[in-house]
């Protein structure tokens, strides 16, 4: 397993070039004056200039976009995460009335386009009173972060043999005990990739969130969809907000990323 | 078969180790004889599957060697070693039928199918298991499974040791009474050189000829179940073997014995001088089976009051104390133990000495 | 290894079910009931039947649109599967290298599907982005306005580079959960590398990769707003997919009974694709949840190997 390392170092490379080089050139773009975007091409700004971000910093509805957008992804998906556990372990472990067509029927709920369910939802969303709240976003977006929580868990869960529980209860332990010290950190990396693909899937949906937020708790994206005006497209603001973007989730990773990973390996003798 | 030897072995983690703490796994030197049934025994965290994995080649130690019949293998991988290993779960090829496992480690040395048939076959016959050859290894039940893990390593035909890891913890409880009787029968036909961890005492003491005994990375004794019963080297090891396991107990020299909190116990000279000799914290050990629970005082035996008596189908268990000092004892099923004070004959020739936990011989 | 009979998991399911049938029933209840009326005005509805439905199948111009989707939908599929397998492979197991990676292969997919669209918008135009510029420059006539062939490669392109990393994350974890013995037994039996991933990893990744293959059919089948905003579903309607499709028809009539009609086809068309596409996989890889738990992303780990065992410095994977 050792002579292929080369292999593996290639095709890292060629991929992590792949990713940058676009992502570069937004922070390019970011760093320029629309005219200077717009007027001829260039590898490198010319004039490096941070007017695009001082423009998202300074407006409150652009920061209270980010913080918005955060607030509600952050209650998501904890909500999806904490909701998806116990039923992801009733479908890996057990078998009850209707649980193959209710798997498959949590899995439709991705298969229609959410604009499907704009109207609808802001009918009701409004006629409980719980527009332009965070809670309904959030609430909202569970729509298809449950499932595909359920799905992922599921998977890993049904990979850890039965006998383990069943010999963690001869051992004397409770359930919760059982759950939370021996089989959650068998399937630690199923539950880190699903926090990060909960927290990504809502904090990437335009729609919904911007359909039931007024002002209150409006996401950052829908703020971005302001940058088109008379003027044209305002690449330089859009690309800085682009950019900024990316930060919120790249800590959720980079935090979840020993549950992901191998993480730090201890010798067990 | 092989001959396993360690020299100045020993692993640690850190790259200068400067205290024995340091070590996972203290230095030692070690001899398993070919064709030699070993148990490797001790707690959880005591460094026996790290030795295990050295042995097999998956951790290369920090320190020291291993020979093979004499060579020098300590640089060589697992592959090129030519051992095998069960693991504490089933590892199988789960897409492949029974046969195809089997047949496995065969066919990476490109050895002709006509070849790898007959030895399948064998294997097969070994282990009971030749009705499931054609069967999709992943359908069965654990135990069929681990003993496809042991079939791999047996397909070998030059396999050096079969190291295996305590790998009857998912059995069924009922399973491991067969599976420990088959891997007994197969020693014995194949008198493979065999290394078993473990941390039950039972499974070790009824599986091997001879047993390690390790704790926090140190090899605390080396020998055949009557030795590690008898005369344990390590108050560890009365301890750690045994159901319940050693009694034992911190004692003062005085005059003439010892004294035990307020107690005196009588002792005889020999042992006395013995224990004069040494220098050290001095305890006590005495095994349960061999603690007398008499009606009066005798030299030899100390006071002390009766906690609790449990009735356990052959024996009964009295746990007593004398001056703070728990001791346990197994009596008779008939004796009629009462529920004071009692005097327990703890001076008898089966009575171990340890001065700083190392027995004093006598 | 069947799994026990147990109607008392019903209320560990509770929960999900609360909040998706929340999410879902009620509004699609919506949806069926606007798809079978004429909408005149927010006070008229006029029962229609079936006749929005029968209008949509006999569209031909749907017919392309969906020929367009499935083909694709394939070159999706096709691409993005056996990259994020090998991406999963080729990434380190532990360390910062690790951590580094994973970083990187998120961060496509963090930003908002519009900034996508406009990124590879400004990316790919042949004055002004580096992509569009750098081919023209070394000689290759590129402008994905003008050539269907380049708008179509420019958005299969801009699909791959936004979601590979979805199936490499899925495979990733996949990979992790695998544990260590599994290698060590295969080193000991002297296999090759080939061996170990087709005997191995492949199998034990079958779980999270029918994950990945009906998400990202899913997903791409329902694609919008990245193609859209790129080139606008153009040249013509060289790049106008289902999604696209359907909403002008609907959308910009601004009728809701059509609307909803077009929605309930997406919706089971969709659904009977997966529905295939899931059944295939699971009796291919006899894997799949709901029944009995046989390989998936698949361990048989015991209750002692409560952290991953370190087998020193054996394995560098």
């Amino acid at each position: 397993m050792r002579d292929n390392r080369w292999m593996r170092v290639v095709v890292l490379t060629v991929y992590i070039l792949f990713a940058l080089i676009p992502l570069y050139w937004m922070l390019s773009i970011s760093l320029r004056t629309n005219e200077e975007t717009m007027s001829a091409f260039a590898i490198w700004p010319h004039q490096v200039t941070f007017d695009n971000y001082k423009v998202i910093f300074t407006d409150p509805s652009w920061y209270w976009g980010y913080l918005n957008s955060i607030i509600y992804v952050l209650m998501n998906t904890v909500m999806s995460v904490l909701v998806a556990l116990p039923a992801a372990y009733a479908f890996s472990r057990y078998r009850f009335l209707g649980d193959k067509h209710m798997f498959f029927w949590l899995l439709t709920n991705r298969m229609t386009p959410p604009a499907v369910f704009l109207l609808p939802f802001f009918q009701l969303y409004s006629s409980v009173g719980l527009m332009d709240t965070y809670i309904a976003v959030a609430l909202a977006h569970m729509l298809f972060n449950v499932p595909l929580a359920v799905w992922i868990l599921e998977g890993f869960m049904s990979g850890v043999p039965r006998e383990i529980d069943e010999t963690a209860y001869i051992d004397g332990y409770t359930f919760p005990a059982f759950f939370v010290k021996i089989f959650l950190p068998l399937i630690k990396s199923g539950v880190g990739v699903t926090a990060f693909f909960c927290f990504m899937f809502s904090w990437v949906e335009l729609l919904l969130a911007r359909t039931l937020t007024t002002v209150n708790a409006k996401p950052i994206a829908a703020v971005m969809t302001r940058t088109v005006s008379a003027a044209g497209m305002d690449w330089g603001v859009l690309s800085a907000a682009g950019v900024l973007t990316i930060v919120p989730g790249a800590l959720v990773i980079y935090f979840v990323r020993n549950y992901i990973a191998k993480g730090f390996a201890m010798g067990r003798v | 078969m092989a001959r396993i030897e360690f020299q100045n072995l020993a692993h640690a983690y850190a790259p200068n180790p400067a205290t024995l703490d340091d070590y996972a796994l203290q230095p030692m030197n070690m001899v398993w004889e070919d064709g030699g049934a070993y148990a490797l025994l001790g707690p959880s965290g005591c460094g026996k599957s790290t030795l295990l994995n050295i042995v097999s080649g998956l951790v290369k130690p920090s320190e020291g060697k291993v020979l093979f019949n004499g060579r020098d293998i300590t640089a060589m991988s697992a592959r090129e070693r030519n051992i095998a290993q069960v693991f504490q779960f089933p590892v199988i090829y789960d897409t492949m039928s029974v046969f195809d496992n089997l047949a496995f480690p065969l066919r990476n040395r490109k050895l002709p199918a006509r070849d790898v048939n007959q030895r399948v076959h064998e294997v097969a016959e070994i282990l009971d298991m030749t009705r499931e050859l054609q069967r999709k290894a992943n359908n069965l039940s654990a135990d069929a499974k681990q003993k496809i893990s042991l079939g791999r390593g047996l397909v070998r035909k030059d396999v050096a040791a079969i190291l295996f890891d305590e790998p009857l913890t998912v059995i069924d409880p009922h399973m491991k009474w067969v599976l420990r009787r088959q891997l007994k029968k197969i020693h014995q036909q194949l008198k493979l050189t065999l290394i078993y961890v473990t941390h039950d005492q039972v499974e070790a003491l009824t599986f091997a000829d001879e047993v390690v005994v390790m704790t926090n990375g140190l090899v605390v004794q080396k020998g055949g179940p009557e030795a590690l019963f008898l005369r344990p080297d390590h108050a560890f090891v009365g301890y750690f073997i045994g159901s319940p396991g050693m009694n034992l107990c911190p004692v003062d020299l005085d005059a003439d014995g010892l004294k035990i909190g307020t107690q005196h116990l009588q002792l005889d000279p020999h042992t006395l001088d013995a224990l004069k000799r040494a220098n050290g914290t001095l305890t006590l050990g005495i095994r349960p089976e061999f603690v007398r629970v008499v009606d009066e005082s005798q030299s030899g035996a100390v006071k002390a009051h009766v906690l609790r008596v449990q009735q356990l189908g052959n024996y009964q268990l009295v746990t007593a104390q004398c001056d703070g000092h728990v001791f346990r004892a197994k009596v008779e099923p008939h004796l009629r133990v009462g529920e004071g004070a009692v005097w327990l004959k703890l001076a008898v020739p089966e009575t171990v000495f340890f001065s700083n936990d190392e027995r004093i011989a006598r | 290894m069947s799994k026990p009979v147990n109607q008392k998991a019903w209320l560990l399911v509770v929960p999900v079910f609360i909040c998706v049938a929340f999410s879902a029933i009620l509004p699609l209840m919506t949806v069926v009931n606007y798809s079978v009326q004429d909408i005149i005005s927010p006070t008229q509805h006029v029962f229609v039947g079936t006749e929005w439905f029968r209008a949509i199948i006999n569209d031909d111009d749907l017919r392309g649109a969906l020929g367009r989707q499935i083909i694709f939908s394939a070159c999706v599929l096709l691409f993005e599967i056996p990259l994020g397998v090998g991406l999963a492979l080729a990434m380190p197991a532990s360390g910062w290298r690790a951590s580094a990676s994973l970083v990187v292969l998120a961060m496509p997919l963090l930003i908002p599907w519009n900034v996508v669209g406009t990124i590879w918008q400004i990316f790919g135009r042949p004055d002004i982005g580096l992509l569009g510029y750098a081919l023209n420059r070394a000689g290759i006539e590129y402008n994905y306005t003008a050539s269907p062939a380049a708008a179509w490669i420019t958005v299969l392109v801009m699909d791959i580079w936004h979601w590979t990393p979805l199936v490499a994350l899925l495979c990733y974890a996949g990979l992790r959960a695998i544990p260590d013995a599994f290698y060590q037994a295969a080193e000991i039996d002297g296999a090759s590398r080939f061996a170990v991933f087709r005997y191995i990893e492949l199998p034990k990744m079958r779980g999270v990769l029918m994950i990945a293959v009906l998400l990202r059919f899913m997903d791409s089948f329902m694609i919008y707003t990245e193609p859209f905003v790129l080139t606008g579903g153009g040249p013509g309607d060289s790049t106008t997919f289902l999604s696209q499709y359907l909403t002008q028809k609907a959308v910009g009539q601004f009728d809701l009974g059509p609307a909803a009609a077009f929605s309930l086809i997406y919706f089971l068309i969709i659904l009977l694709l997966c529905f295939i596409l899931y059944n295939w996989m699971e009796r291919v890889g006899k894997g799949g949840p709901a029944t009995a738990a046989t390989t998936l992303p698949g361990t048989e780990v015991s209750a002692e190997a409560l952290t991953p065992v370190d087998t020193g410095d054996a394995h560098a994977r």
